[in-house]
């Protein structure tokens, strides 16, 4: 064996180190929740996650409403970053000058350098008294018949805590779907001229076609970035165990309860539960990245698919 | 070179030694006295160079959690332990009251300044959601002469675990046998309605913004925000303005044990503002180390004493005399 070959091995296993440590890092964390939340995980079972009962003073505990809470509030932040990130993204790569685009990108990576208790208080501030004054209003006046956007309008609730998600997340979205883009051969896009599409056509069949698992990988980051942000939502959320159909209804996330709970919380049943709580926000990120991952999979090898 | 080289080194030995000297105590737990206490051990530094502090305002769950680990030489609550915690505890846990404050009332209404008068069974009913509108004639009989608009009430209260909210529930479970029996009291509780604000700051800040609002905070928020507050109708019959002195008198003439565990709201002082609670102190009555204890022992002695005159800038209520010499009783029992 020459010392090439030697000097290659020695490199490659140092390398597989760094993967195998995020594999027992992740072991770690899911180890140490299940074996701190036994007390909760043998008193509540599987009913843990159907009840709507938290209540720390008769210790009895149910996540239902957080996972709920967590589950809307992203869902409703991604309907909305959605359009915005990719639309402003097509824009900034294939429309804007370059010395427009090049400005604006550094302020989406700005806006994405913000910590979330700046939003948090930006909410409270603006955002809430916004909502309570003129869009909630608005929208009770003209969409009141759906079921989404009724009830008594306080300002603080899911829509506000999903509105400051969306725009916690566009930034992301913009970031990565621009890189995406832009990374989009220009020979396909002149075959498609050569053919006689629009330009907008030529973006929507070709651009996004070629660019949609990059796309969806920029929203699968941001979804997860979602479910996890705590301080800004806990901020306006208006932190109630309610389960409720109206966005207007105030309501809490996972995160929330326990950022707010943790810190007091005295008895062991009741340190249980809240880790227990941590093991579900845990579990909810790994099916929703399945999830996000057999959707990429079924787009990827779906019909229509022009390029690789 | 060699010579700046001696210089650091003398440098960094005589402060070691200046380290080596001092006593270093640590303590962990509630958030609502830690204001006073960062005063009182930077006096306290002044007094007796000797002994230094390093206190962390965890909550006060984490407090009780340290001291029962022992992780600290002393622990700090707002609410007292409960039998199970003393229990839990590897010796005899001693609770020392060591300043006294008011969780007042707050709203938001427009052309209604404080003093509106508020019953503890109506504030229970606002807060189970029995009460909904501002002008219920429960609450405009307590209140002739003010014109209360028919706004819905907007209940506020605490997110986040606290000893703020650990009082406020104490005093509801005291005044309305449905609050005891469905809610009860506790850092944190099965709210029946409400928006909850995370922080004394949070719940303030809800307040000020929601037309309708009511809402509990610590006295030195509601006065810093210039938020109007209830006068409370106290076990008498009396409505009190919450300040420092009708905060104080409900420590006086209530029946205090010789525990010091005990909850002060509603109290019997005819004075007194009824949602006053002393904060703890959380100390073994054996002490692991002698020089520590010894130094803790004699810290807090001063504390309860000439400490005490530093409460009132930072919105604390002194502890009444009755209670300063239970206390001066009690810390002589305490073995190090």
């Amino acid at each position: 064996m020459s010392r090439q070959d030697t000097s290659d091995i020695v490199f490659r296993r140092i390398l597989a180190v760094f993967p195998i440590s995020i594999l027992i890092l992740v072991a770690g964390i899911f180890f140490q929740l299940v074996s701190s939340s036994q007390l909760s995980l043998h008193k509540f079972g599987i009913g843990f996650l159907f009840s709507r009962v938290w209540d720390p003073v008769a210790e009895q505990f149910g996540a239902l409403p957080f996972i709920f809470g967590t589950c809307v509030t992203s869902l409703v932040a991604l309907l909305l970053a959605v359009p915005i990130g990719v639309g402003a993204a097509i824009y900034l790569a294939e429309y804007a000058p370059p010395k427009v685009s090049k400005a604006i990108s550094i302020l989406v990576d700005l806006l994405a350098a913000i910590p979330s208790v700046i939003y948090g208080l930006w909410g409270i501030f603006v955002l809430v008294p916004c909502m309570r004054n003129n869009i909630q209003p608005f929208l009770g006046k003209y969409l009141g018949f759906l079921p989404f956007f009724q009830g008594p309008n306080y300002g603080v609730g899911f829509l506000a805590a999903s509105i400051i998600l969306a725009i916690i997340i566009v930034p992301f979205i913009i970031s990565v779907s621009r890189e995406v883009i832009l990374a989009v051969p220009s020979v396909y896009k002149e075959s498609a001229y050569a053919l006689g599409t629009t330009r907008w056509e030529a973006i929507f069949d070709i651009v996004l076609s070629y660019g949609r698992v990059g796309i969806l990988g920029a929203v699968i980051l941001a979804l997860g970035r979602a479910i996890g942000e705590t301080m800004a939502v806990t901020m306006i959320i208006g932190n109630n165990v309610v389960i409720s159909p109206s966005l207007f209804s105030p309501g809490y996330t996972l995160a929330s309860v326990l950022a707010n709970e943790f810190a007091e919380a005295a008895t062991n049943m009741y340190l249980s539960a809240l880790i227990e709580i941590g093991l579900v926000l845990f579990l909810v990120s790994i099916i929703v990245n399945i999830l996000a991952r057999v959707l990429i999979w079924s787009v990827t090898k779906g019909p229509g698919n022009v390029v690789k | 070179m060699k010579k700046i080289l001696a210089l650091v080194v003398a440098m960094v030995m005589a402060t070691s030694l200046a380290f080596a000297d001092a006593t270093l105590i640590n303590g962990a737990g509630a958030t609502f006295p830690y204001p006073i206490y960062s005063k009182w051990f930077d006096e306290y530094s002044k007094v007796n160079p000797g002994v230094l502090f390093n206190y962390q305002s965890i909550g006060s769950g984490g407090g009780i959690k340290q001291i029962t680990a022992k992780t600290v030489d002393f622990g700090a609550s707002d609410g007292p332990m409960t039998m199970d915690q003393m229990t839990a505890a590897p010796g005899r846990i001693y609770h020392i009251p060591t300043v006294m404050g008011a969780v007042v009332i707050a709203y938001n209404l427009q052309g209604v300044d404080k003093g509106l008068k508020l019953s503890g069974d109506v504030l229970a009913d606002i807060y189970l959601g029995k009460i909904t509108q501002w002008n219920d004639p429960r609450i405009t009989e307590q209140n002739a002469g003010v014109t209360l608009p028919s706004n819905s009430i907007i209940v506020v209260h605490r997110s986040d675990g606290s000893g703020t909210s650990y009082i406020f529930t104490d005093y509801l479970s005291k005044v309305s046998g449905e609050w005891k029996g469905k809610v009860g009291k506790a850092t944190s509780v099965n709210w029946p309605l409400g928006l909850g604000g995370k922080g004394n700051e949070g719940v303030a800040g809800m307040l000020k913004q929601t037309p309708g609002g009511i809402g509990y905070v610590e006295l030195a928020y509601a006065k810093e925000n210039n938020l109007p507050y209830a006068f409370m109708k106290n076990a008498s019959g009396a409505y009190i303005e919450p300040t420092l002195d009708s905060t104080s008198k409900a420590a006086d003439g209530a029946v205090i044990p010789d525990d010091f565990r005990a909850s002060v709201t509603n109290s019997p002082n005819p004075e007194a503002y009824p949602i006053s609670s002393f904060t703890w102190l959380l100390i073994y009555k054996q002490m692991d180390d002698p020089v520590k204890g010894k130094a803790i022992v004699d810290f807090i002695k001063w504390a309860i004493t000439d400490g005490q005159k530093y409460t009132t800038d930072l919105d604390y209520a002194p502890l009444p005399a009755n209670v300063v010499q239970m206390i001066q009783a009690k810390l002589d029992k305490v073995k190090f």
